[in-house]
């Protein structure tokens, strides 16, 4: 399966000079950068791990400095997934304006959906990625199984 | 403005039993300087042969604040000069013979905080099926922060929907099943998942879908929330489908709401109809049990569209924004159902920012403040398809949720297939409108380029590279000449 979170989750994966273009889009509305990766892609888990800081008030020119980011985020964690953010710190927005994911594991195995009989017919659903079986940090391992 | 000496002139008591004209009472006052806390209202008035167009818009403010058809002296028991609503301005409209456009002040204290219902008893409640008009259309207001802070608006709002749904940078895409009426539970359910599996964020209940024999609405949540989940998971993404709880009652729109929540749905519907009080019930039910609710406009075009009679849609827009919906339908510019682009834009300038300045090109009459009141995502439905996604964009911007129905089931591969045609369509645009390309001018050739990657996309431009809805628009500004868009 392939998790189609982020904007661009439907086209083939962003090459880097894809990458620096949105990122110049980003940059020329004075959107901060951040990079954030995890080995928990549950549609609901809105916090994943940050990769350092937001970079605050690059000109620009220097899309390079975030995509290097990117690159050794990748390099970090090539078993995870990547997102890069831009975030729109203006007055009635305070939120992000795009995120879409640069990196994923090779191999994503997808979501199970649990599902709990209850009363009248009615059904507990709930998603559960199979990665999570294996702990934090030996998930999406190279040749696609959990560890 | 064109002052009647005739009326003017005829001083007599104000207090003498009979029938005096409304702008010899006090209800018509061109030196009368609006104050920041005044509601005002910016009224189209035709007012029948032989009547003195001031005097018709004093008329209007008359019955629309303290007035009634003769004097009475229990007026005096008032501060009668702050509850008489005042118009201050009475201008012809350009190239339209007869009508004219009339501002009116009302005092803050005229109306109930935080209530739409009694707001909308004052401003429309009697005056537009007043005998010496011929035609009477409610054009816009100013509601000042004043008021506005008596309402808490959306529930959640853009930010909070998009933050909720963890959807950004896109517009959103949706989907209405159809057909709209007969589809068992479990059919209907189907159409569900295959339009969210495909890559649809929404899917949602048409407005007349409620609780029919054919299919009752507990059954048709129960599949919908299957359809739903089954999706997510095969997504990883967050989707919902907008479960109408429209009903007869209150006590049975509760009802279905909280079986909604009940089943883990993020989103619900209601329509126009519910009437306001209803409306503004749901939204803080809404608030309160952290589903988003959006607003179907059933009915609205029975008096929105004729432009010389009724209430405009962006007054309705207005009102909608304050007593608080997280999603309400606004047009499509190029789609099947009536919106002149110049219009539109006022629409969705109303729903989504915080300050909306005076611009007549679009129908805007007053600078209205919302005061960090939340954001409306405007939806974007009828008559539109994935050949149209830089049309789109480039007329309703980002923050939109494009409703595809025909456009995503009647794909000729299938339903799941005619949700990734729009939503490779739509990432496509937003992805060449990031990277600087002129989108709208190069949009055939950015789609036509994504659909060599995607043969769902190249189906729907192929089945729907012709259709388009030109017709000339009813309800377009005035005080601009803008050619209706194909």
């Amino acid at each position: 399966m392939r998790v189609t979170q982020g904007t661009f989750s439907f086209l083939p994966d962003l090459t880097d000079d894809q990458i620096a273009a949105q990122i110049r889009y980003a940059l020329e509305h004075g959107w901060a950068m951040s990079v954030e990766h995890t080995d928990d892609p549950h549609p609901r888990s809105p916090y994943w791990d940050m990769w350092g800081t937001p970079l605050f008030d690059l000109p620009v020119e220097q899309t390079d400095v975030v995509l290097r980011e990117v690159r050794a985020c990748r390099e970090a964690h090539p078993g995870e997934y990547i997102k890069l953010i831009a975030y729109d710190s203006s007055k009635g927005r305070q939120t992000t304006a795009l995120s879409f994911i640069v990196h994923r594991p090779a191999h994503e195995p997808g979501f199970r959906l649990d599902r709990t009989e209850s009363h009248d017919r009615v059904q507990r659903y709930a998603l559960h990625p199979y990665a999570a079986d294996a702990p934090h940090g030996s998930r999406y391992r190279q040749n696609g199984t959990a560890a | 403005m064109n002052p009647t000496s005739a009326v003017i002139a005829q001083k007599r008591d104000r207090w003498a039993s009979g029938v005096t004209p409304y702008a010899e009472m006090g209800y018509f006052n061109a030196d009368y300087e609006p104050k920041d806390t005044d509601i005002l209202a910016a009224f189209r008035i035709t007012p029948q042969p032989g009547v003195d167009a001031i005097e018709a818009a004093a008329a209007v403010a008359g019955e629309s604040s303290t007035a009634t058809w003769t004097v009475v002296w229990t007026d005096r028991l008032t501060a009668h000069e702050t509850y008489q609503a005042k118009a201050y301005d009475v201008s012809p409209v350009p190239g339209r013979e007869g009508e004219y456009i009339a501002k009116i002040a009302y005092d803050l204290d005229l109306f109930e905080e935080g209530s739409i219902a009694n707001l909308t008893s004052s401003i429309i409640g009697n005056v537009f099926g007043f005998k010496a008009l011929k035609a009477l259309r409610l054009e816009d207001m100013r509601i000042p922060p004043h008021y506005v802070k008596t309402f808490q608006g959306p529930p959640h709002g853009i930010v909070m929907e998009r933050e909720y749904l963890d959807k950004f940078g896109r517009p959103l895409l949706g989907a209405t099943v159809k057909p709209k009426l007969g589809l068992s539970a479990k059919n209907y359910g189907r159409v569900v998942y295959e339009a969210l599996r495909g890559g649809l964020d929404f899917t949602k209940d048409d407005e007349n879908i409620n609780s029919q024999p054919f299919m009752r609405w507990r059954d048709r949540y129960l599949y919908s929330i299957e359809g739903v989940n089954r999706a997510m998971a095969q997504a990883g993404e967050i989707k919902g489908h907008y479960m109408n709880v429209t009903a007869a009652t209150m006590e049975e729109m509760y009802e279905r709401a909280e079986f909604a929540k009940e089943l883990g749905s993020v989103i619900i519907m209601m329509d126009l109809t519910v009437g306001y009080t209803a409306m503004q019930s749901m939204s803080k039910w809404a608030r309160r049990n952290g589903l988003i609710l959006h607003l179907h406009r059933a009915g609205h075009g029975t008096y929105t569209r004729q432009k010389n009679h009724g209430v405009s849609f962006r007054v309705i827009a207005k009102w909608c924004r304050l007593l608080g919906v997280d999603h309400l339908h606004a047009g499509t510019v190029v789609g099947k159902l009536e919106g002149d682009p110049a219009m539109i834009k006022g629409y969705y300038d109303t729903l989504r920012l915080n300050y909306v300045p005076e611009n007549l090109e679009n129908g805007i009459f007053f600078d209205q403040d919302w005061a960090s009141l939340p954001a409306v995502m405007p939806v974007a439905s009828g008559g539109i398809h994935a050949g149209q996604m830089h049309q789109l964009l480039r007329y309703l911007g980002e923050d939109v949720i494009l409703q595809f129905g025909g456009g995503t089931i009647g794909h000729p591969m299938g339903i799941a297939a005619g949700a990734t045609a729009n939503r490779v369509a739509v990432e496509a645009m937003i992805q060449a409108r990031n990277e600087g390309r002129d989108y709208y001018m190069e949009g055939p050739d950015i789609l036509a380029k994504a659909a060599k990657g995607c043969p769902e996309l190249n189906a729907a431009l192929q089945v729907w590279k012709d259709v388009t809805f030109d017709f000339q628009s009813t309800d377009t500004p005035d005080y601009v000449v803008t050619p209706t868009i194909a």
